[in-house]
């Protein structure tokens, strides 16, 4: 397994690398130094001295890729992106372009607190609540209760996040009037703001993942050691919870582990809507300010969280199936 | 021992005991639900609830800060030498930090004093003697902290000590001093910084004496105090600009300095009202610039050290800004004085009372406008922002579509007083573009001139902005210049623009402007080689591109949808060319682009801060300014220059007055509209007046707070019943799936049918 681990690992650096090139170039395709400094700069009387002072200061003064002016080796290391590159892969993710005073690793610790207070319980409620509600429909299979459930599934994931939100906010803030339609706290006040926000995300999600998780335990549910635990007397219950559900936890960890990554790094939508100052607005309002610093910084998180949840669920195939054998 | 025989449904019973316990503690907490944002107890205490948008201010030093949004912050916590009367109108400056506005004394290039009328060809100087009010002491600051000995606490701090101190209110002990004159000096010749952005240096040093230069050798001596250190280093040593004199801002006495200036710039008492001119304490510089304070944060664009009514108490970057009363303000009397309406509206009540009235500044991020409308309807902003201007036009247009939402917002008392605002909206051509620029020939700039005049009447901004995008609506433009401001003829009984417009009377010696109609426009684009929008000679149709500078959203797309249908009233192609804010620039910079939407915020209550947008010399393709149109007529360009050092009176309104009729002649403007400012209150906040130019309105404001407190609990009653309905829903479904579980466990085994095992088979794999 360690050589396994190591492999991966070592695919997962090449993997950063090309991400990290493949950012700074799609970035530096529709945005030039100059465009960041001028949306940064703002005010009505932007001249060229602060523009250029503003790049010099970043380090955007200096070629992208190549620096012509230098010579051997410094003709690749005197450029933004290898200087970028550089200080990114020693995780030392530097100052915010906008706002200098900004320490983003500072920032990316104290929102990523906020993100997984949100995206935590979430995470955790939404296996509890996809499972449950799969298990109940096979539970009751060929009945109404399974015809109605797959219906309201599908109905569930034809339906947008933003309506859920929109309606979540209007129902429950604006006509129930039990929750604050937007906003953070931190400490147990936090939970008047996270409830509405983690029901409705549940809920947006709950109609596609119930209805995979279903259709995986019923490919489960005619094989032959499902009848030979009937056979033995087992409860249905039983059945279920204990052979179905652990022989499909393999596709259900794969499709959780795909979903890992946003639990650190914060939910782009229900993040700005309700007002949570997590890490998923954090990336929106870099994205709006064109603060390059730290869009790189966040997409080279998200890659690194991605590698490393892919390893992870990797491993946990073992613990699940002893038959997997990494190598 | 034997047990006692278990009865059937005993154990279902015990069961039930604990949900019974689940069902309590969820009403308990239930009970405790309320869609209040605040912390409990909050809306009781003196604290004003408001919102900001997008993301937290860039800066809030006093040289760097020029955007709108930071101005909400600046101007409660820095103090300028002046400031604007709260309620008079036209716009009157009022002494702050300074002890009264004073008047320049004028020297020509011998060094002799001049008449204040003098001609101001002849004036090469002028004097401003400002004396500072006494008595006024800073905020409570760690960098003010001193010993019993008098010597500072904090201003040699190593790494170590500062540790992981991120605000100035993690340090033990706080200080605080008087303001001289000197505090002044020190904050203009921080604009020759290299250090950070300094975003009026350029326009300062046209004016302030000797600032250029200033600039040259700041810029020398940092390079030697940054000598070895790498370029983006993060600490770096303190930049002492006391150091280095300046000719152009000096100390007179302790409580007075001089500013000289280069000719004479009677714009010049409106940059003094700015937090530019701020006072600022060497100190400030000092502590900031020790090691580990940029690392944990600790800068003026955080932490802003003033003089102001308010102070900086929290700063959670994106989310949370609280402000709080400084306990070393010395308090202002609120102004008794003020226009008649003023009067009825209650503006007069607090006369003479000592501000601020409130005690905090709560600012929560709001990125929605959604929620944030919501927060307001239900109360829990007491404004929704307090910087921005547009919220109680947008209230007024929801109200007026519909009744119903109008009697709501008047049954919750809401307060949406309106302006019309000191800015202004407005179509532009490029002077520089062959179809609709100035033209090469004489023919050509009469048939170019002849085709925007068409344009200029073809587009019906009192259809536009008058009737359909209320939101963002206003009253349709004659001039440059908007109404409220010396200069400006709009609204003026008799005035418009005769190009687009007609007069026609009431027969009482009044009456209005009307706009000329279309086959006026039509007959024009026709004798511009135009007929029916197709050009004379190939036949082709004429297309126009109209160079958006955002982004289509489908608010912007209605807006555009309508501006292509204007043009198509004259068969005219109008070709939409949406770029980011970017491209735009770029477009701009480089002259491509034709049509565009332009607009305006003023940086001073001065006609010539409107005319300058169409000043030669700042032409925006060639010069990099801000006249977007490029546009360029010697007679305006001259007028403009002199213009610029006349004060108030006949001779400048004369000049204003041809400088408006030559823009309506040679039409680089579609002259737009100048859009309504509002503001939104809720009916518990009280001195509340609109305007652009006043920033630090939160000193004015009163809250009723034992109002508030009543009538938001009286409007947020939480609604419970739909819960227990919904419980009661949950526990049906269980029923029926229990029963359903029941029957089927229950159920006899029969044969089925050879045909139908088969698909009872694959039912049982299949989904």
């Amino acid at each position: 397994m360690g050589r396994f681990i190591l492999r991966r690992l070592g695919y997962g650096l090449l993997i950063l690398v090309g991400v990290n090139l493949l950012t700074f170039l799609l970035f530096f395709t529709v945005n030039t130094p100059d465009d960041m400094a001028r949306l940064n700069i703002g005010g009505k009387r932007v001249t060229q001295e602060q523009i250029d002072k503003w790049k010099r200061e970043r380090g955007y003064d200096r070629p992208l890729y190549w620096n012509d002016a230098e010579a051997g080796t410094a003709r690749l290391t005197r450029t933004v992106l290898w200087e970028r590159s550089v200080s990114l892969m020693a995780l030392d993710f530097g100052r915010s372009d906008s706002a200098r005073s900004t320490d983003i690793g500072h920032e990316v610790a104290t929102r990523m607190g906020v993100s997984l207070q949100l995206a935590v319980p979430l995470f955790v409620l939404q296996l509890i609540a996809s499972i449950g509600f799969s298990l109940l429909l096979v539970f009751f299979r060929h009945s109404a209760i399974d015809f109605w459930g797959v219906v309201l599934c599908v109905l569930m994931l034809s339906i947008s996040a933003l309506f859920y939100i929109i309606v979540g906010q209007y129902l429950f803030s604006r006509v129930l009037k039990l929750v604050p339609i937007s906003g953070f706290a931190h400490g147990l006040d936090a939970l008047r703001f996270l409830a509405l926000p983690v029901v409705l995300s549940l809920l947006a999600r709950l109609g596609g993942e119930a209805r995979l998780y279903r259709a995986m335990f019923l490919e489960e549910i005619g094989k032959d050691y499902v009848r030979t635990a009937r056979a033995k007397g087992l409860s249905e219950q039983a059945v279920l919870v204990r052979h179905v559900l652990r022989n499909a936890l393999i596709p259900i960890i794969t499709s959780a582990g795909a979903y890992l990554p946003y639990v650190f790094l914060g939910s782009l939508v229900f993040e700005s809507f309700f007002g949570i100052p997590g890490l998923g607005a954090f990336v929106i309002e870099a994205i709006s300010g064109q603060d390059f610093a730290i869009v790189r910084t966040m997409v080279f998180l998200g890659s690194l969280l991605y590698i490393a949840t892919n390893v992870l669920v990797d491993i946990a195939y073992t613990w699940v199936d002893p038959r997997v054998r990494l190598g | 021992m034997m047990g006692l025989p278990q009865l059937p449904g005993a154990g279902w019973r015990r069961r039930t005991q604990q949900p019974g316990w689940l069902l309590v503690a969820a009403a308990l907490t239930l009970a405790g639900c309320d869609n209040s944002p605040h912390e409990a107890g909050a809306a009781a205490s003196n604290t004003l609830f408001y919102s900001f948008d997008e993301r937290s201010p860039r800066h809030l030093d006093p040289t760097a800060s020029y955007s709108n949004p930071e101005t909400a912050y600046t101007f409660q916590i820095y103090e300028p030498p002046y400031g604007y009367h709260y309620l008079k109108r036209p716009y009157e400056l009022v002494p702050k930090s300074a002890e009264r506005v004073v008047k320049p004394r004028y020297l020509d290039a011998q060094g002799q004093a001049l008449p204040d009328d003098a001609d101001p060809a002849r004036v090469a100087e002028s004097v401003y003697d400002v004396p500072v009010r006494k008595g006024i002491r800073y905020q409570p600051h760690p960098a003010l902290a001193v010993d019993d000995a008098g010597r500072p606490r904090y201003l040699d701090l190593t790494r170590e000590q500062l540790g992981t101190r991120r605000s100035p209110w993690d340090f033990e002990h706080q200080g605080t001093r008087e303001v001289v004159a000197e505090d002044f000096v020190y904050a203009i010749k921080r604009h020759a910084t290299t250090r950070i952005e300094a975003p009026v240096f350029g326009v300062f040093s046209q004016y302030v004496i000797g600032l250029e230069a200033y600039a040259q050798t700041i810029k020398s001596e940092d390079a030697r105090l940054l000598a070895g250190l790498p370029e983006d280093a993060r600490d770096k040593p303190f930049l002492d600009f006391r150091r280095w004199p300046l000719e152009g801002a000096t100390v007179l006495d302790r409580y007075t300095y001089r500013i000289r200036l280069k000719g004479k710039y009677p714009q010049w008492s409106y940059w003094m009202a700015l937090p530019f001119m701020a006072p600022l304490p060497w100190e400030a510089d000092a502590f900031y610039a020790q090691p580990g304070m940029n690392e944990n944060g600790l800068s003026l664009d955080q932490w802003p050290l003033g003089t102001g009514p308010y102070l900086m108490r929290e700063f959670v970057r994106d989310r949370l800004h609280v402000m709080e009363r400084n306990p070393n303000y010395r308090g202002q009397p609120y102004p008794c004085e003020g226009t008649p309406q003023d009067k009825a509206a209650g503006l007069l009540d607090d006369c003479g009372k000592t501000m601020p009235f409130i005690d905090r500044l709560h600012v929560t991020i709001e990125k929605e406008e959604v929620p944030r409308k919501e927060k307001f309807k239900q109360g829990y902003f007491d404004v929704p922002e307090i910087e921005r201007s547009e919220w109680g036009v947008k209230f007024n247009s929801d109200a007026e579509d519909s009744d119903q939402v109008r009697q709501f917002f008047e049954e919750r008392g809401f307060k949406f007083p309106l302006m019309t605002d000191i800015s202004n909206w407005y179509l532009g051509f490029n002077m520089l573009d062959p179809v609709v620029g100035v033209g090469d020939t004489p023919q050509r700039r009469e048939r170019n001139r002849k085709l925007r005049q068409a344009i200029a009447i073809a587009i019906d901004w009192e259809e536009g902005y008058e009737r359909i995008f209320k939101h963002k609506g206003g009253v349709a433009a004659h001039s440059p210049i908007p109404p409220g401001l010396f200069g400006s003829r709009e609204g003026q009984g008799g005035f418009h623009n005769p190009l687009t417009h007609e007069w026609v009377g009431d027969g009482k010696g009044g009456g209005k402007a009307v706009r000329r109609p279309i086959s006026v426009a039509r007959e024009l684009l026709a004798e511009a080689g135009y007929p029916d929008g197709r050009d004379a000679q190939t036949g082709k149709p004429l297309v126009l591109n109209y160079d958006f500078q955002r982004v289509l959203t489908p608010e912007f797309r209605s807006e555009n949808d309508w501006m292509v249908k204007q043009f198509a009233k004259l068969g005219i192609q109008l070709e939409i060319r949406a770029t980011d804010f970017n491209q735009y620039q770029d477009k701009t910079l480089s002259g491509k682009h034709q049509i565009f939407w332009g607009g305006w915020l003023a940086d001073y209550p001065d006609a010539e801060n409107f005319l300058y947008l169409l000043y030669g010399p700042t032409s925006r393709s060639v010069s990099k300014g801000d006249n977007y149109s490029n546009y360029q007529n010697p007679e305006f360009d001259k007028l403009y220059k002199e213009l610029q050092s006349l004060e108030d009176g006949p001779r400048k309104q004369a000049l204003i007055d041809r400088m408006v009729a030559i823009v309506q002649h040679d039409a680089p403007w579609c002259m737009g509209y100048f859009p309504w400012g509002g503001l939104a209150f809720q009916q518990w906040v009280h001195n509340g007046k609109p305007s652009v130019l006043i920033r630090d309105m939160a000193q004015y404001y009163r809250l009723d707070v034992a109002r508030r407190v009543q009538l938001l609990a009286q409007w947020n009653q939480p609604i419970t019943w739909p819960l227990a309905l919904l419980a009661l829903g949950a526990l049906w479904l269980a029923g029926v799936a229990w029963r359903s579980h029941r029957r089927r466990e229950a159920a006899t085994a029969v044969r089925m049918p050879a045909a139908l095992q088969g698909a009872a088979a694959l039912g049982e794999d299949g989904s």
